[in-house]
């Protein structure tokens, strides 16, 4: 390997992405958008997870003080009531899963409807139900908060949008942009100097490290200005575990990268891989609870390790040490594609 | 000892065989054309040649060996079809292509003698197509290589541009360089090449200097007449002639004879044109077809 080739591609690759304009603005605008508007839905107060529709209500914006229906009801948190006119159109939006639960306003008894199949409607009934028995009731019951720092919903997001924003920003910037390279030419055009796959490879692979790291450290302070994020564990094992996972997710954009000139075909193998992984890897929610096979399955997507361990070190306080099982099957992993794609690598097939 | 040689080269696509066995050898110095229709094989020959695709069957000899790591350190190739990293200027692209090699042209030397200055600046994608291909030729001379290959270099410029392009080609051989030049326009093999091997079929079916191939398979002078001009009731010519589009084309070497049987034959001469023959011609006698066809 000859320094000079691979540092020579490795300046050309960065220049090309720090003038596409278009791209570059993308990869920051991107995570900026995702993290602000899930931010703002999800951060506040106003957030609720249940919809409860009534009717006859002259508004759809209601406010609940107002509402003629069970006070213990009425002030129970993270429901959202939303008001409509007349029954028909309200059943038809319970009928669709648009709201949870449908009251009738009004004296008692309190006609309610809800949808079989939905589960938010079985638990908003429950709490229809017990919020009509008197308090004395109730079976003792004593309660208990989780003591320490609380971790808001966008704390423990952020890292999954963060590293979703590397997954994608590998995949595509490698997987999609070397066989459009095929392609078009230009690794034919590169075949024909003495440029050897393991020095283009390399450059390809670390330029797009460099880049990911570079985005992040911008996003990461954006962010950080807007919401102010706290870090329980250390910034510099962060850093490193950044980087393992990004060299791990690089490493599998040149397996997809490897052969192949349909940019098509590209696209819909970078999408085979990254939604099942998106999803799987607990970027928007957790899959605590599901089927052992789900978890395990997820366990072969970098991105669940990655997420894993930038989760241990930001809300828990994690080191390096902790987070060392994570770090060894991304390195493990990354060599794994890397001498997949060494071994596909075609420049002109 | 010849530069390159070339021994029973063949490339088979699955069933289809787009070179079956050629051979040749190219002394050093001298521009070779590969002059065919399209689809006769000649890119894929080249490509072969240049490394860029496996043989199927055949034998490559650079300077008498089989070629190493080094050969294409030591050859330029301006490809028929390529691309290049975008968002980089001209400059920049040809200062990144001479990092990749360790025996290097000097760029200013090459920048004057492709005409580059006035689009040094410009990203690579922005450049007219006359512009293109003397960057490109630029690129596959940015390692002062011994051997260039120029795959269809003037495919789609107009007059004016490949009138440029052949002036720079022309000056690479004076500086006595070995090209290999494919093309299927005849005017170009005639301007640039010392030898030319017509290609049909994945074949090589004729070699020669351009004067040897036409005096060989083309002697006399070539007679054209339009369509029109012959009555279908008239007895037909005894002499061999071919339909080129709504003409024919007869070549002979008895030209006042061939005048005097038209003119018995009460043949309209009006449009009658007589000119010497070319490549096109010697292609034409040799396969029934034309190039362009």
């Amino acid at each position: 390997m000859q320094f000079i080739r691979f540092w020579t591609l490795f300046v050309a690759r960065n220049r090309e992405f720090l003038r596409d304009r278009a791209a570059f603005g993308w990869n920051f605008l991107f995570p900026f958008l995702i993290i602000g508007g899930f931010g703002l839905i999800f951060g506040g107060d106003r957030y609720a997870e249940y919809k409860v529709g009534v009717f006859p209500v002259e508004t759809e914006n209601v406010v609940p003080a107002t509402l003629d229906i069970p006070e213990q009801f009425r002030r129970t948190q993270y429901i959202q009531f939303v008001g409509f006119k007349t029954a028909d159109e309200a059943f038809d939006k319970l009928k669709h899963y648009r709201i949870d639960f449908l009251i009738k306003a009004g004296p008692p008894p309190y006609p309610y409807w809800l949808n079989n199949t939905s589960p938010k409607g079985y638990i908003v009934e429950k709490i229809f139900r017990s919020s009509l028995l008197p308090p004395d009731l109730s079976l003792p019951a004593q309660k208990n908060e989780i003591s320490g720092r609380q971790i808001r919903y966008v704390d423990w997001f952020f890292p999954g949008i963060l590293t979703m924003n590397m997954m994608f920003s590998a995949l595509w910037g490698v997987g999609y942009v070397v066989v459009r390279y095929r392609k078009n030419g230009v690794l034919k055009r590169l075949k024909a100097t003495p440029l050897t796959a393991f020095e283009y490879l390399s450059a390809q692979m670390l330029s797009r490290i460099f880049l990911l790291m570079f985005t992040l450290a911008v996003v990461w302070i954006g962010c950080d200005v807007i919401f102010s994020f706290h870090v329980e564990g250390s910034y510099v094992d962060l850093a490193v575990v950044f980087f393992v996972g990004s060299l791990s997710l690089t490493a599998l954009g040149l397996v997809i990268a490897s052969r192949g000139t349909s940019e098509e075909f590209a696209t819909g193998l970078l999408n085979f891989i990254a939604w099942p992984m998106m999803f799987l890897s607990e970027v928007w929610f957790s899959i605590e609870g599901a089927p052992h096979w789900v978890k395990s399955f997820a366990n072969i997507f970098p991105l669940t390790h990655l997420l894993k361990a930038v989760r241990k070190i930001m809300n828990d306080g994690a080191g390096l040490i902790d987070v060392g099982p994570e770090l060894a099957v991304l390195a493990l992993m990354t060599l794994t594609f890397l001498a997949i794609g060494a071994w596909l690598f075609s420049w002109n097939r | 000892m010849a530069l390159l040689e070339v021994k029973n080269l063949v490339k088979r696509y699955g069933r289809t065989e787009a070179v079956r066995g050629v051979s040749f050898a190219i002394p050093q110095g001298i521009c070779i054309g590969l002059l065919g229709p399209n689809g006769a094989g000649k890119t894929t020959t080249i490509e072969v040649i240049e490394d860029i695709i496996a043989p199927t069957e055949g034998e490559i000899l650079y300077k008498g060996r089989p070629r190493t790591d080094t050969f294409r350190a030591e050859v330029g190739i301006l490809f028929q079809q390529t691309a290049l990293l975008s968002f980089l200027t001209v400059h920049e692209t040809l200062v990144t292509f001479q990092k990749l090699y360790t025996k290097t042209a000097d760029l200013q030397e090459l920048i004057a003698m492709c005409h580059l200055q006035d689009f040094l600046s410009q990203y690579n994608d922005r450049i007219s197509g006359g512009q293109r291909q003397r960057f490109l030729l630029a690129l596959a001379l940015v390692n002062k290589p011994e051997l260039v290959f120029l795959d269809e270099p003037s495919t789609g410029l107009d007059p004016q541009a490949r009138r440029n392009l052949w002036e720079i080609v022309q000056n690479i051989k004076a500086g006595g360089r070995t090209i290999v030049l494919t093309t299927h326009n005849m005017e170009e093999a005639q301007a640039l090449c010392d030898e030319i091997a017509i290609m049909d079929y994945g074949r090589i079916i004729a070699r020669g200097s351009p004067a040897e191939l036409i005096k060989r398979h083309c002697g006399g002078v070539t007679v054209e007449l339009p369509m029109t001009s012959f009555n279908p009731s008239l007895p037909p010519l005894s002499v061999p002639f071919q339909v080129v589009q709504d003409r024919i084309e007869i070549i002979t070497d008895d030209l006042n004879g061939f005048v005097a049987e038209l003119v018995a034959k009460n043949v309209n001469l009006k449009n009658m044109a007589v000119r010497s023959p070319n490549l096109e011609d010697v292609f034409l006698t040799l396969t029934g077809r034309q190039l362009r066809e």
